[in-house]
């Protein structure tokens, strides 16, 4: 239960702390932490406005894409407390319930018939599925190192305690990040601040979006950033007392959203065409990690 | 076992009476048929599921001998897949066959042909001896073949036809040398010899004959590289056929492949791995061709390659568990496969349902030339959308849960895997979330494209929705499919009959299973109704917050483009154009272009043609040979009179000649052999 409570918390000041960083790298002072969260309050007081050629599909999309960030964060614990609900293979659950969201964003996109949403559909649902096997094979490898399946025995059983070991949590550290640079649509897959249609991919598809569902699109994506940070913020803090556990918890989280501000500030995003290579590299290094794990095991003799 | 003869009286009689009937009638007499036997035969599966047994000795006629029938656990699963299937494929048929019933003749030979499809699947999962098997099978071959091909005037159709027809005995070759091999050696054709057979022989011995009956019953279900039948076959059979085939028709291989499973004894490791190689290839092979076709029917007819090879990944990793006694690999590989196989028909045989009514609605089949229709047809739209998820495999939906099974078994192998399990393991995954990621980007392919927008071609006037009975047998399926996704232990319970058949002798200790996946599903209901409601309560909530926001419609922003038209919007080809670039390697596109190339250009073209990349160099290459050899004889064949007389009066000599002088040669020999 605190995971999630925790995640929903960070979420409101996750991208805040994004935008500060990006501001003071550019020499600006910038807003205030809490300007995101306004924006999305303001989003949803105000009214909306529909394409004439979307159907119900682009109105339920944003609420079902909301409902399975929702579900997947239930799934995360936090360190020592246990998740909502947890279960073996639950991070099974995980990935296919945000493939849903997924799902229902990009029909949503193309309910608008417009070729720029298209596109933007097209990279996503080409993008994710690229992505998703780098996931599988990391839980995968961590499976077979624990002989554990749910997230919560995994986190609390892995002990790096050699050099294969920590080879192996730096490379795990690295996969998770860029998945979750991936799959909330950032640098350097993806441009948020953008300023051409042609050159985006998650922000196209939320182009015709307004309102209320604009909002609940935005926090969404706070909400995922949030996730995927305590994800890997748990790959630290399995097994520790609560006490040591919250303030790491908290500063990685914190640094994950300044690495990712400072990233943004000083690299430029990928060439498109470049992308799907880059992402299928990822699913390369998980496999090192499994190599790795099969290392430690002594299977490898 | 008056079952039996009420269940063949009634399939005589509803033969007698469709050639009775008048076209109307003819109809309500398959429907009418279909309900009883399907409830014939439901109710002795219910039977056994229950527990209790069902086996008669059928008296023996001359050719045959003794018929046992008997409905083991494995059948009656089969036997209630199949018969959902076929009611709601009799249910829609008879709706969209209505724009045929001038075709009189064509009209009775298909329904004879419906009557006795039904007859030759449930006879196939109950007879325990292989000739009568053999017979059933090539009926149901032969009765498929005249459903597929209801519209034989058109070229396109006989062709797809006689191509299924001349490989569904290619299969049937194989399931015959595999019997009449075992009854050689046993002097039985009952299928109680096999079993004896392959115990008193050694391993090997076993292997090499499951491998031959699993290419015969391969061909059946479709995998690569014996699936070149199935994408012709399903795209020109009338809607409700498509859905029969390709929900329960390549699911009769399956069956084959799992009795053979529970028949032989063998050395399943090797079988394990075989099997799962194959299922790896077709599932990724299946879906990457599925993306690229611009059929709707063909692309579904691709993604059934993918399901069976989902489904035989499951059977895979049960076998490789029998091999290597994991308790989790085999309960979960199995019970993954068996209830794929009832999702697979549930949600392929709606999917090919909505299309059907794209097709009587729109004539065309062509998703590039289709769009907006969930306007015209908000139902069909739905129908399709909740099926297409649950093919993607997506929570909450029944796709996921055998899935979830499946990824459960191949957990399962991690603790007792060595090096190469291992990284067969790691591939597995692999492929596994490579084809639902695959599956995702084909159907969300073909929903927007063919649902979404606006139409990218002028669409025939007076588009309406279907009728309700027309769309009830979707309103069936789909019910399933939610059923199955929102209540998996339900089914799982069920499972539990024929799954102890596999598990046989295998005792499960406490805690043998490593990763219990079935008790995990039962806390993934609450997260799945937890996400249906979730879902309601902020819909709800949106409405109650922005009650006094103001709503208004105006066209797509076009990003400052001011006259965005139709034409303007993603194509499918254009969807997936990144992705055919990628896995350009594996493809084959026939690509026609003329670019722009000059400063005012004139009409421009693109169009591609995918072909299957395996068909290309396993079937025309060698065929190609095949004539380019059988050519060289061509000169015999010059069609004079006299020629043919001497091919004759050589032919009778010889007949004549070769056992008289066969004395000789043998005693010449012999002499030689003496020096």
């Amino acid at each position: 239960m605190i995971g999630f409570i925790l995640i929903v918390f960070v979420s409101l000041f996750f991208t805040g702390i994004i935008i500060r960083t990006k501001s003071l790298a550019a020499g600006r002072k910038g807003p205030g932490i809490l300007q995101p969260l306004k924006d999305i309050i303001r989003l949803f007081r105000k009214g909306s406005v529909y394409s004439q050629t979307t159907s119900f599909i682009f109105r339920l999309a944003p609420v079902v894409y909301f409902s399975s960030v929702v579900m997947a964060s239930l799934l995360v614990p936090f360190g020592p407390s246990r998740a909502v609900i947890g279960f073996e293979g639950d991070f099974i659950f995980f990935a296919y319930v945000l493939g849903l969201g997924k799902f229902f964003n990009i029909i949503s996109a193309m309910d608008t018939g417009s070729s720029f949403e298209g596109m933007g559909a097209s990279r996503e649902a080409l993008f994710s599925m690229f992505a998703e096997p780098a996931f599988f094979i990391l839980m995968g490898s961590f499976a077979l190192l624990t002989g554990f399946t749910s997230f919560y025995d995994i986190f609390n059983a892995i002990h790096l305690n050699s050099y294969t070991g920590y080879a192996l949590g730096t490379m795990a550290a690295l996969v998770l990040v860029l998945l979750a640079m991936i799959e909330n649509s950032r640098m350097p897959v993806d441009d948020p601040k953008t300023h051409l249609e042609l050159t985006m991919v998650h922000e196209v598809m939320i182009l015709d979006n307004s309102g209320f569902d604009l909002g609940l699109i935005l926090y969404t994506g706070y909400l995922k950033f949030a996730m995927y940070g305590a994800l890997i913020a748990n790959f630290f803090i399995g097994g520790l007392a609560l006490n040591l556990a919250l303030p790491i918890y908290l500063l990685i989280q914190f640094s994950f959203a300044v690495a990712v501000g400072l990233i943004e500030s000083f690299m430029a995003r990928f060439r498109m065409s470049h992308n799907a290579q880059f992402i299928f590299a990822l699913s390369s290094v998980s496999f090192l990690i499994f190599f790795g794990v099969l290392l430690i095991m002594g299977k490898l003799n | 076992m008056a079952l039996i003869n009420i269940f063949l009286a009634s399939t005589l009689v509803s033969v007698i009476a469709i050639l009775i009937a008048d076209s109307r009638g003819k109809g309500m007499v398959v429907l009418a048929s279909v309900l009883v036997n399907a409830g014939i035969s439901s109710f002795a599966a219910v039977q056994v599921l229950m527990g209790n047994s069902f086996d008669f000795m059928l008296s023996g006629s001359i050719p045959f001998g003794e018929v046992s029938i008997k409905v083991d656990a494995l059948s009656a699963w089969f036997i209630l897949t199949f018969n959902f299937t076929l009611i709601t494929s009799a249910l829609y048929g008879l709706q969209y066959m209505k724009r045929y019933v001038a075709q009189k003749s064509e009209m009775a030979l298909h329904c004879i042909s419906f009557v006795l499809v039904h007859l030759a699947l449930t006879a196939i999962l109950v007879v325990q001896n292989a000739l009568v098997f053999l017979l059933f099978w090539e009926l149901m071959a032969l009765s498929a073949f005249i459903l597929v091909i209801f519209e034989h005037h058109k070229p396109k159709t006989i062709r797809a036809g006689i191509n299924y027809l001349v490989q569904s005995h290619i299969s049937i070759v194989f399931l015959m040398l595999g019997f009449i091999y075992v009854a050689f050696k046993t002097g039985s054709y009952s299928f109680s010899a096999i079993t004896a057979f392959s115990t008193s022989q050694p391993a090997l011995a076993g292997t090499l004959l499951f491998l031959f009956f699993f290419i015969g019953f391969a061909i059946k279900a479709g995998f690569v590289p014996f699936h070149t039948w199935l994408p012709y076959a399903h795209p020109v059979a009338p809607s409700h056929v498509s859905g029969l085939m390709s929900g329960i028709v390549i699911k009769s291989g399956i069956y084959g492949i799992l009795r053979m499973v529970l028949l032989i004894k063998a050395d399943f490791t090797t079988i394990g791995y075989i099997i799962l190689f194959v299922s790896i290839v077709s599932g990724v092979y299946g879906v990457m061709l599925a993306i690229i076709q611009h059929n709707l029917k063909r692309l579904l007819a691709y993604h059934s390659i993918e399901n069976i090879g989902i489904i035989g990944i499951g059977i895979g990793v049960g076998c490789i568990g029998l091999g290597n006694g994991n308790y989790g690999m085999i309960a979960l590989g199995f019970s993954g496969a068996l209830l794929h196989t009832l999702n697979h028909s549930l949600f392929k045989s709606a999917l090919f349902y909505a299309a059907g009514n794209v097709y009587l609605a729109a004539h065309t089949m062509n998703v590039e030339r289709l769009g907006g229709m969930i306007k015209l047809m908000p139902k069909t739209a739905i129908l399709f959308l909740i099926p297409a998820i649950a093919i993607s495999g997506l929570p909450p939906l029944n796709g996921f849960v055998s899935e979830f099974l499946i990824y459960g078994g191949i957990f399962n192998w991690l603790s007792n895997a060595g090096l190469v399990g291992m990284i067969v393991v790691g591939f597995s995954l692999l492929s596994l979330v490579f084809i639902g990621g695959l599956a995702v980007l084909c159907f969300t392919k073909a929903f927007s494209i063919v649902f979404l927008g606006s139409p990218r071609k002028t669409l025939p006037e007076n588009i309406r929705e279907a009728g309700f009975w027309q769309l009830f047998p979707m309103y069936l399926a789909v019910f399933a499919i939610i059923l199955i996704g929102l209540f998996p232990t339900l089914f799982i319970g069920i499972l539990q009959q024929p799954l102890s058949l596999f598990i046989g002798g295998f005792i499960p200790q406490a805690g043998s299973m490593g990763f219990d996946a079935v008790s995990s599903l039962s806390e993934i209901i609450y997260l799945s109704l937890g996400l249906i409601l979730l879902v309601i309560l902020v819909l709800r909530l949106r409405k109650w917050i922005t009650r006094n926001a103001s709503v208004t419609f105006e066209p797509t922003w076009g990003c400052a483009y001011p006259s965005a038209a139709p034409n303007l919007q993603y194509t499918a080809n254009s969807f997936i154009r990144t992705y055919t670039k990628l896995a350009k390697p594996f493809l084959d596109i026939g690509k026609r272009e003329i670019d722009i190339d000059e400063a005012f250009p004139s009409k421009k073209q693109y169009a591609t043609q995918p072909y299957d990349k395996i068909e290309r160099y396993l079937i025309d290459r060698p065929l190609k040979a095949i004539k380019v050899f059988i050519g060289w004889f061509l000169f015999l064949q010059n069609g004079k009179l006299q020629r043919y007389i001497l091919y004759e009066i050589i032919f009778i000599l010889s007949v004549i000649a070769i056992p008289f002088f066969y004395e000789k040669i043998v005693s010449f020999l012999n002499v030689l052999n003496h020096l």
